[in-house]
């Protein structure tokens, strides 16, 4: 039977039915030679034996340029932390940021639970947020202070085009951008309060000492 | 030697740091030329990734001059000019023997879900990556490969993720001679995803995106058909309609998870950090494909739990193909598609800066400023 569409057999003497509802052999996309005219490659990669990624599974060892069975080990010049999911230290691993101070307790004792557990990851968020703060206060005492107007790059908000990359643009990102600004101020906000905090409460205890020696009684004589 | 480092969700900085020196002697010291930022830099920076250090540098996606070999590295050497994949693998494990290098077992003590990955938290194995003038690479027989000479710098630092990521998504969807393709999400890779659907034989390409300039260059880079779900009441509705009710073949999730389009969800994942990514992205992928079709996941998502819609995709019997890119495997095609004339990966790069810049450089990318699709860092 001849197709009314080209790649489509709508059945006759009904106006036009969707695609889903009946037996459509193929879409009615346009012709596929008319693509392959418009589209520089189309189909270059069409058949699936040839692609990269099939099957995905391709067992050959001979492929990568390893020249062991098993790889040296990378001395281990920390307790190195390591999922417990694994069998043992991988050979090669990474050492840009060994734990320290409570971001660090934290963070090991996050890793003796495993990867199923959500308070694994969670524990490890946290131990982030902790290690902001220690940072924060490590780079006081270095003389190197966090400076959130650079470090946040809000600069680029003048000589970008922050306004003109906005406006008019019907972007939805809109809606919670200026939550963006409160998460870099937070660990400020979240110090300075303490700060406050504190010195109100030293300030109360002061004052309430004082009114205590002021209204002991005289003593006898 | 400089060097960008992490100091805080959105707080970045370029600091003086020890040069890498060889662990392993397999290692080489790679003194970086140029480097990308890529979107899912933006998931570390914005701290949605468990375990990302105070003073840890980023970057993947960088290309270099070998400058330090260890002593049994015998492919490359000292002056060598190579581009390495955002891959770390050692090549002889259980899945590098598979070429599954994505996955390498033996890189990444930190967790067994995913592998190893310059400059992405300790998640991913606590290295450093290529945001600063050099890197440490380790299996240096295994990842990097020199840079050919025909070969312009900017599309091989192109070539080391955003690329064959896109190029590995539209080969995830196990596309067929004219399947309806719908990708989502016109960053890098949704762009070269939309791009490689067509050498894979789609009859359609649509492409999702909120950003006009984005969807600007979706048309004329990638030659897609493109929406902007800003515009529209309903996407999922929308691209029903579009698709003659039956629903695209195959839906790429090129987002992952920062995905914007449903308040709450975004909110609670990417600013209050409760879910490992927001999902909008990868439920409007499973609604909008037909049933029995393919959703392929290439958009990165965090190790958490994400409020998926899995009911329909049960319901729907969609196939759900999802990984990290196995760069390496891609590069011999990939380099004949460039050679041939037939993929220019440099021509989405829109933003080229100094590192000591590249605060702003991340603000900028991040607040998706200046019609900015791709930067790259430029070292000296």
């Amino acid at each position: 039977m001849e197709n009314p569409i080209a790649g489509h057999d709508e059945p006759a003497g009904q106006d036009h039915l969707p695609l889903p509802y009946y037996a459509a052999t193929t879409r009615a996309t346009p012709p596929l030679e008319e693509v392959r005219q418009r589209i520089p490659g189309w189909g270059v990669d069409l058949d699936h034996d040839e692609r990269t990624a099939v099957p995905m599974e391709d067992f050959d060892p001979g492929a990568t340029g390893a020249h062991w069975h098993f790889p040296e080990r990378q001395p281990e010049l920390w307790p190195r932390e390591r999922s417990p999911e694994h069998g043992m230290l991988t050979p090669v691993f990474g050492t840009a940021c060994p734990p320290k101070g409570l971001s660090g307790m934290i963070r090991k004792y996050a890793y003796t639970l495993s990867e199923g557990k959500s308070s694994h990851w969670l524990l490890l968020m946290a131990a982030d947020r902790v290690d902001v703060v220690e940072s924060m206060l490590e780079s006081v005492l270095q003389g190197k202070p966090d400076n959130p107007i650079t470090e946040s790059g809000v600069k680029a908000e003048f000589t970008r085009g922050g306004l003109r990359s906005r406006l008019g643009q019907g972007r939805v990102d809109l809606k919670h951008q200026p939550l963006d600004a409160l998460i870099v101020a937070a660990p400020w906000l979240i110090a300075g309060y303490a700060g406050y905090a504190t010195a109100k409460a030293l300030s109360r205890k002061r004052r309430a000492r004082r009114t205590r020696q002021t209204l002991r009684p005289a003593t006898a004589w | 030697m400089r060097a960008m480092v992490y100091r805080g969700p959105y707080r970045i900085r370029v600091e003086e740091k020890e040069v890498p020196r060889i662990e392993h002697p397999n290692d080489a010291i790679v003194r970086v030329t140029k480097a990308a930022i890529c979107g899912s830099d933006l998931h570390i920076y914005h701290g949605m990734m468990p375990d990302t250090r105070v003073g840890q540098t980023f970057g993947h996606e960088f290309i270099g001059v070998v400058e330090e070999v260890g002593p049994s590295v015998q492919n490359l050497q000292r002056g060598d000019r190579v581009m390495v994949p955002f891959n770390i693998f050692c090549g002889s494990c259980f899945f590098c023997a598979r070429q599954l290098y994505a996955n390498c077992h033996n890189v990444n003590p930190n967790a067994t879900a995913v592998g190893g990955i310059y400059g992405y938290s300790h998640t991913t194995g606590g290295y450093d990556g290529g945001q600063a003038e050099f890197v440490r690479v380790p299996f240096a027989d295994v990842g990097p490969s020199v840079i050919p000479d025909w070969m312009d710098e900017e599309d091989a630092v192109m070539l080391t993720d955003a690329c064959p990521t896109g190029y590995f998504g539209a080969q995830l969807g196990d596309i067929q001679a004219g399947d309806v393709v719908v990708v989502f999400g016109a960053g890098p890779v949704g762009l070269f995803a939309a791009k490689s659907a067509w050498l894979m034989g789609a009859g359609r390409v649509i492409v999702i995106d909120h950003l006009e300039y984005r969807l600007e260059k979706a048309r004329t880079f990638a030659h897609a058909e493109t929406v902007d779900f800003g515009e529209v009441d309903d996407i999922v509705l929308h691209m029903k309609k579009t698709t003659d009710w039956l629903g695209a073949d195959v839906a790429i999730d090129a987002v992952g998870a920062e995905a914007d389009g449903a308040f709450f969800q975004h909110l609670t994942a990417a600013k209050l950090k409760l879910q490992g990514g927001s999902p909008i992205a990868l439920n409007w992928a499973i609604d909008s494909v037909r049933k029995g079709g393919t959703v392929s996941v290439v958009g990165a998502y965090g190790p958490l739990f994400s409020a998926v819609k899995f009911g329909d995709a049960m319901n729907k019997g969609l196939t759900i193909r999802a990984n990290q890119c196995s760069v390496k495997r891609h590069w011999p095609r990939l380099f004949e598609h460039v050679r041939n004339g037939i993929l220019k990966p440099s021509e989405i790069v829109t933003h080229r800066i100094p590192l000591e810049h590249i605060a702003e450089g991340y603000h900028m990318f991040s607040s998706k400023l200046d019609n900015c699709i791709k930067p790259i860092v430029v070292t000296n």
